[in-house]
């Protein structure tokens, strides 16, 4: 069997601070293979981007520091291999997309100046090449009078402008994989519509992998093939696209999705999850969201549910089955279809 | 819910707050010893709506659309250029000093950020009681420990707690801690100014069910301000969408979310992503070209005709008028800005 584009296993980060070790993400494993989109999903805190920088060689270390796991890249582990090696596979093969695309970017370079040195750095260019190359980008990313704005510096530009700007860095040397950690969030939902639906064509064209990390159970309905859902350093669930939405195997899946209003019908009252996601300097003992959990027992608060291995309906898709760290994952799945016939 | 009309006929007519016309622009100037002025950045401009007793009206829009510019004029943060805004049967815009302060009382605000907008260095018990210091007839000082705590027990936090700080609470908590602070005067409206949109999803659901009872149980009036348009539409009875300083369209919840006339309202909410890979029903996703344009120097006529599909020679000369159109009828007649405005093809069928 080939080789997966991206394979984390077991990865585990903790952080240093005043108040003790706080573990951030404490085993995540997941995968996505070219052309498919993988949506990481989470609240704040819940080790979604911590993971992000711990693949991408970004963490901040000091306090960060990657403790156990994998992280295998086309086969080869990244976490083992020389700073130089990982150096020109960052960048070339995977690259990122921030959600604040204005600390992001160099305020004082002038955009087109950005792009242009990816192309010197990393494959020799000459500069009037790199520069022709970096207007051509602009154009793709659909920047309007790509040209002329080249000269630009990024606060020149709106919003939506600049994360198309950093998608367009991202894609330069046209990378395997790329990361985006919450790329709309910043964003007017028209502008977002409109970053998307880019994000979306260009993975595509490329056939790239993509990972998706986000809160927002909107923005991956549309464009993820997979989903994998955080709390609390640890992924809880994952399921391809509809069985995560139309039967969610785990409790903080299912109040996540009846707590958010929907503006496609008027719903009477929310349903809220009680209490709030956990620090990770006290971690609950067992299950981490057993304190929040209406369907909470006993052995929950004892022991750490695995992940267990989820039967999903129709045709398993070719990036993995399904998984839910719920001792109660059955009955979650019965008492859901009990309601829906 | 507190739209429903078998409360009392007269609660849902009796507007508490009318706002006329009002205006706010800001302006821009040159020059650093000697400032002239360039211009003017009109943040809000003719703006009119009327808030009704116990009702919930959501007003929509992007950022810079001017929709914090119209909370922070209707709580008199700011003056407003132009414009009346009655309450009670006073223009409380042109009120000052001793009469503006007895009305504030009655009109609150609660903000976005739980992390800026409470004081770091007060106790919970300074913050929700500081109300009291500049109205000490709401509650005589020996009461107000009592009050506080019972504040504090209304929006569901631990009475107990009153001495502790606001970082020792999470974000939802703290948004508790506003809200308590803007009810201490047991005022008649609330304005609140994107509530919810810096708390987790699991945390926003809470702060939503906490608003609507704290509405039955005190008979409030609010004005629901916010960029995420699936909230406004579950909190509010009536809806706003703004655009450039302007209202495109009014209309109940269903009119704005299910009959949308305006071309912007269909383009806005058909951008919205929903919770579901299958949805039912949902016309297809209108890509706006463009960004919005400055609002130091809106176009001339509707401001929106720039990025509209539809727009003719005459948007660009005569400004739309905020009103229900000639020809439609049901659902749809509600009023709109719009010289060409329809409903969608897709979302009738």
């Amino acid at each position: 069997m080939a080789a997966r584009l991206l394979d984390v296993r077991d990865l585990r980060v903790e952080f240093r601070t005043r108040d003790g070790i706080a573990e951030a993400v404490g085993g995540v494993s997941y995968a996505v293979d070219a052309g498919r989109t993988l949506a990481v999903l989470g609240e704040s805190g819940s080790g979604k981007s911590v993971t992000a920088q711990a693949i991408m060689g970004i963490l901040d270390s000091p306090p960060g520091r990657i403790t156990g796991g994998q992280v295998l890249f086309q086969g080869r582990d990244l976490l083992t291999m020389g700073a130089e090696e990982r150096r020109r596979i960052r960048g070339a093969a995977m690259a990122m997309i921030f959600q604040d695309a204005l600390s992001a970017l160099n305020p004082v370079v002038p955009v087109g100046a950005q792009l242009a040195e990816m192309y010197e750095v990393h494959l020799g260019m000459s500069r009037k090449d790199a520069r022709r190359r970096a207007v051509e980008l602009m154009d793709r990313v659909r920047i309007p009078a790509a040209a002329q704005r080249a000269g630009d510096y990024p606060h020149q530009f709106s919003g939506g402008m600049r994360q198309r700007i950093m998608i367009a860095m991202a894609m330069a040397l046209e990378p395997d994989l790329i990361i985006a950690d919450e790329p709309t969030t910043a964003l007017d939902v028209t502008v977002q519509a409109q970053v998307m639906e880019l994000l979306a064509e260009l993975r595509r064209e490329y056939a790239m992998g993509l990972v998706l990390i986000t809160h927002d159970l909107g923005v991956v309905a549309d464009v993820a093939d997979t989903i994998a859902v955080m709390y609390a350093g640890r992924i809880v669930e994952t399921a391809p696209v509809r069985d995560l939405y139309r039967r969610p195997a785990h409790p903080y899946t299912r109040g996540l999705l009846d707590s958010v209003p929907r503006v496609d019908h008027r719903g009477e009252r929310l349903y809220a999850i009680k209490g709030a996601p956990p620090s990770p300097l006290a971690l609950p003992s067992g299950c981490p969201f057993h304190p929040r959990c209406p369907r909470a027992q006993e052995v929950c608060r004892v022991e750490r549910p695995p992940l267990y291995e989820v039967p999903a309906a129709g045709a398993a898709p070719a990036s993995g089955g399904r998984t839910s760290a719920c001792h109660f994952w059955k009955d979650e799945l019965d008492a859901l279809d009990a309601v829906n016939v | 819910m507190p739209s429903t009309p078998s409360m009392s006929e007269s609660r849902t007519t009796e507007p508490v707050l009318e706002v006329r016309d009002l205006a706010k622009h800001y302006p821009l100037t040159r020059g650093v010893l000697v400032k002239r002025r360039i211009g003017a950045v009109r943040a809000v401009d003719t703006v009119s709506f009327a808030l009704r007793r116990g009702e919930t009206l959501g007003i929509v829009g992007e950022s810079g659309c001017g929709k914090s510019t119209v909370a922070k004029l209707l709580v008199s943060l700011e003056r407003p250029t132009a414009g009346t805004i009655h309450y009670r049967g006073e223009d409380i815009a042109r009120l000052s000093g001793r009469a503006l302060r007895a009305v504030r009382r009655n009109i609150q605000m609660v903000f976005q950020d739980p992390y800026t907008s409470l004081n770091p260095r007060m106790t919970v018990g300074d913050i929700v009681g500081e109300p009291f210091e500049i109205h000490p007839e709401v509650a005589p000082k020996g009461d107000r420990r009592r009050a506080v705590q019972e504040l504090l027990d209304v929006v569901g936090l631990n009475p107990e707690h009153i001495n502790r700080y606001p970082h020792q609470f999470s974000g939802g908590q703290r948004q508790r801690i506003g809200i308590a602070r803007g009810l201490a005067l047991r005022p008649e409206i609330i304005v609140a100014d994107e509530p919810v949109s810096a708390l987790d999803v699991s945390v926003q659901a809470q702060v939503v069910n906490l608003m609507e009872s704290l509405q039955d149980e005190f008979d409030l009036s609010y004005i629901f301000i916010a960029h995420d348009l699936s909230v406004v539409r579950h909190i509010s009875d009536r809806v706003a969408v703004m655009y450039l300083g302007r209202f495109a369209e009014t209309g109940t919840g269903r009119e704005i979310y299910d009959h949308p006339t305006h071309p912007y309202t269909q383009a806005l909410l058909s951008a919205v992503p929903v919770p579901d890979p299958e949805p039912r029903t949902r016309p297809p996703r209108i890509l706006l070209a463009g960004d919005v344009p400055s609002p130091a120097n809106p176009p001339s006529g509707c401001r929106f005709r720039t990025r509209c599909w539809k727009a003719q020679d005459r948007c660009a000369t005569e400004v739309p008028v905020l009103a229900v159109p000639t020809g439609l009828a049901g659902p749809a007649a509600h009023a709109s800005a719009c010289h060409f405005a329809e409903e969608r093809a897709e979302v009738r069928a």
